[in-house]
């Protein structure tokens, strides 16, 4: 007897499905991206932890401007760089939600750095994501504060000579460092293993905020195969072979109190 | 029975803040505002009627600060002076693309650039005209005394959640640093949590099943979209004019000449007109309270009975362009400013008033 596709999808030979977190709109992220895995992953981490009633998000200016129209909870989108400030108020005046930035590098690390500083030294009780990849994906490629010396950009054509245009920001390290942040972890989302990571890591910086343990920030080292102009397949490889060295994978700041 | 104290305007207006129900404050020091988030944080209103005080990074962060606990349905408010203002902008666009209500309080100092910090009303344009970029409008209030700071927050807030609107409050340095007797009201409570979501429907609450989510966002990539979005806000704020404009006169029944003036600048007039009544010349005061929505009609109806008006002001000449609109240049509006932190006196308003009357 000769089996159907139709005999295959059956509930019960069901083995994943779309987190109910996210909504049907189709992603505006290129093919290739990181960042529909990191949403994903974000969202899935709040569906499992039951809090879709008690979440607030606030999506950055980037490529992740339209998260809102795919995070199925309630979203408020910040002016380019101010998402850490406009979390503080919402987790100030709702002390009882769940509040996260989701942000690029851009976004995060150039324009935000006095509100990312200063959210994580004042230790507010939010998460914050940050998807590195190093250039600015939504204005066309260009340099980032996190682009690689000698990385080519639209804005460094000939590579990022860090003489004249400075040297990247490691701002995960740099907010390692401050009192406020209680949990600091790096991660990526190209294989089935690294995502696993990083979900776990995301669903630790939930966990802490549940527990007014102060700001848990995970940084997800992501590609962009559109801006580095590669195939996704060679972006990643390239992403391995040149980011990772320079933003190494693994927890930065773990609490004394615990093991993960 | 109100309660009177001699107070401050800007502490007046931080104890009418938290009377007012406020449910967050984010400042910046800035002078000649500072009092506002010291007396705050002398006060800690967090212990009593839990409102939020928090001293921000910058102006930048208070103002999304604001945007974040305005997008909560919360009644919350910044305040700064006029270099802090003008960093406050792409926040208050913002907050205006997104229609959040909230309070922005700017004690006005002198400019351009860091200026001086003596008082100053150089800001109306940057108040009524705009002032970040994009279609919209603030509902702008402009308080002459100690007890209008005090009034305004609640005045505000009525305003800023009627219509989804972030409400400017256009004060200056003397208004803010001066002193005089306040009757405070009874504090109007918080509201409880079910009481933001039913007053706030689009607020972010939490999305619960019976409900799609709550998107608070300025973006609007189709431009057909967008088109309509601000023509609804200028519906909105048509509405506002035909409903809210407010101002006060003084001696205009039988005046012939007339100030316009606000804030501060209303003070110094109203005694400029009594020193003309002694000198038997029938000199009356209009002080537009709100200067958003403009008193238009108001000033337009005066027309008809007015010689001549002079619009004092402390700037170069703000305020006198939308005084020359209003009465359609049936009558001579000349305007009489001092600027950089120099405050006019009654006698040198009531001076020019009499050689513009003498013709000279």
């Amino acid at each position: 007897m000769q089996i159907s596709t139709k005999d295959i999808i059956k509930p019960e030979n069901l083995v994943y499905t779309k987190t109910k977190l996210l909504t049907d709109t189709p992603l505006s992220y290129c093919p290739g991206c990181g960042h529909g895995t990191a949403n994903r992953i974000v969202m899935e981490v709040l569906d499992e932890m039951g809090v879709q009633d008690k979440t607030i998000g606030i999506a950055p200016v980037g490529c992740s401007v339209l998260a809102y129209n795919f995070m199925n909870v309630d979203m408020i989108q910040a002016a380019h760089g101010r998402a850490p400030a406009v979390a503080t108020a919402v987790k100030r005046v709702f002390p009882d939600k769940f509040v996260f930035t989701y942000q690029g590098d851009g976004d995060l690390a150039a324009i935000g750095t006095a509100e990312t500083i200063h959210a994580c030294n004042r230790g507010e009780n939010i998460t914050i994501i940050f998807v590195n990849n190093g250039i600015y994906g939504m204005t066309g490629g260009q340099m980032a504060p996190t682009t690689l010396p000698n990385m080519k950009s639209s804005t460094s054509p000939y590579g990022r000579d860090v003489e004249i245009m400075g040297h990247p920001l490691r701002i995960t390290e740099l907010v390692a460092q401050l009192p406020g942040t209680y949990f600091v972890s790096r991660q990526a989302v190209h294989t089935p293993a690294a995502v696993r990571k990083a979900k776990k890591a995301v669903r630790k910086a939930f966990e802490n905020q549940k527990l007014n343990k102060g700001l848990s920030f995970v940084e997800i080292v992501s590609n962009c195969n559109s801006g580095w102009k590669m195939t996704p397949n060679d972006s990643n490889k390239w992403m391995e072979e040149n980011m990772f060295p320079a933003y190494p994978l693994g927890d930065i700041k773990v609490p004394k109190d615990e093991n993960i | 029975m109100k309660e009177l104290k001699l107070m401050k305007g800007n502490e007046a207006f931080a104890e009418g803040t938290i009377r007012a129900g406020a449910d967050a404050y984010f400042g910046y020091p800035i002078t000649p505002q500072s009092e506002v988030l010291e007396y705050l944080m002398a006060v800690r209103p967090y212990e009593t009627t839990g409102m939020v005080v928090l001293q921000a990074e910058s102006e930048i962060a208070a103002i999304n600060m604001v945007y974040g606990g305005a997008s909560c349905g919360k009644r919350v408010l910044t305040s700064s002076s006029s270099p802090g203002i003008s960093l406050k902008q792409e926040g208050i666009s913002y907050l205006a693309g997104a229609e959040l209500p909230c309070i922005i309080l700017n004690v006005v100092r002198g400019g351009p650039g860091l200026g001086t910090i003596q008082p100053s009303q150089s800001d109306y344009f940057q108040s009524v005209k705009g002032g970040g970029h994009g279609d919209y409008k603030c509902i702008v209030l402009a308080p002459s005394s100690v007890q209008e700071m005090y009034d305004f927050p609640k005045l505000g807030f009525e305003l800023a959640f009627k219509y989804r609107n972030p409400v400017l409050i256009l004060s200056d340095g003397i208004i803010g640093q001066m002193m005089e007797k306040v009757y405070l009201d009874e504090p109007t409570p918080r509201w409880s949590e079910e009481e933001v979501i039913k007053n706030s429907p689009w607020a972010t609450t939490g999305k619960v099943v019976d409900r799609e989510r709550n998107i608070i966002t300025s973006l609007i990539l189709e431009a057909s979209i967008q088109e309509k979005h601000v023509i609804k806000l200028y519906e909105k704020y048509k509405v506002i004019e035909e409903n809210e404009i407010r101002y006060e006169t003084f001696q205009c029944e039988d005046a012939e000449y007339l100030f316009v003036a606000y804030g501060s600048s209303a003070r110094i007039c109203q005694k400029a007109v009594q020193i003309l009544r002694e000198k038997g010349i029938k000199a009356g005061l209009l002080r537009p309270i709100t200067l958003l929505p403009y008193p238009k009609k108001a000033i337009n109806d005066l027309s008809k009975q007015i010689k001549s008006i002079v619009v004092v002001e402390m700037s170069m000449g703000q305020m006198v362009e939308d005084v020359m609109l209003a009465v359609e240049c049936k009558i001579p509006v000349n305007h009489y400013g001092r600027t950089g932190g120099v405050i006019p006196s009654p006698k040198e308003v009531a001076d020019f008033m009499m050689q513009k009357i003498k013709g000279e």
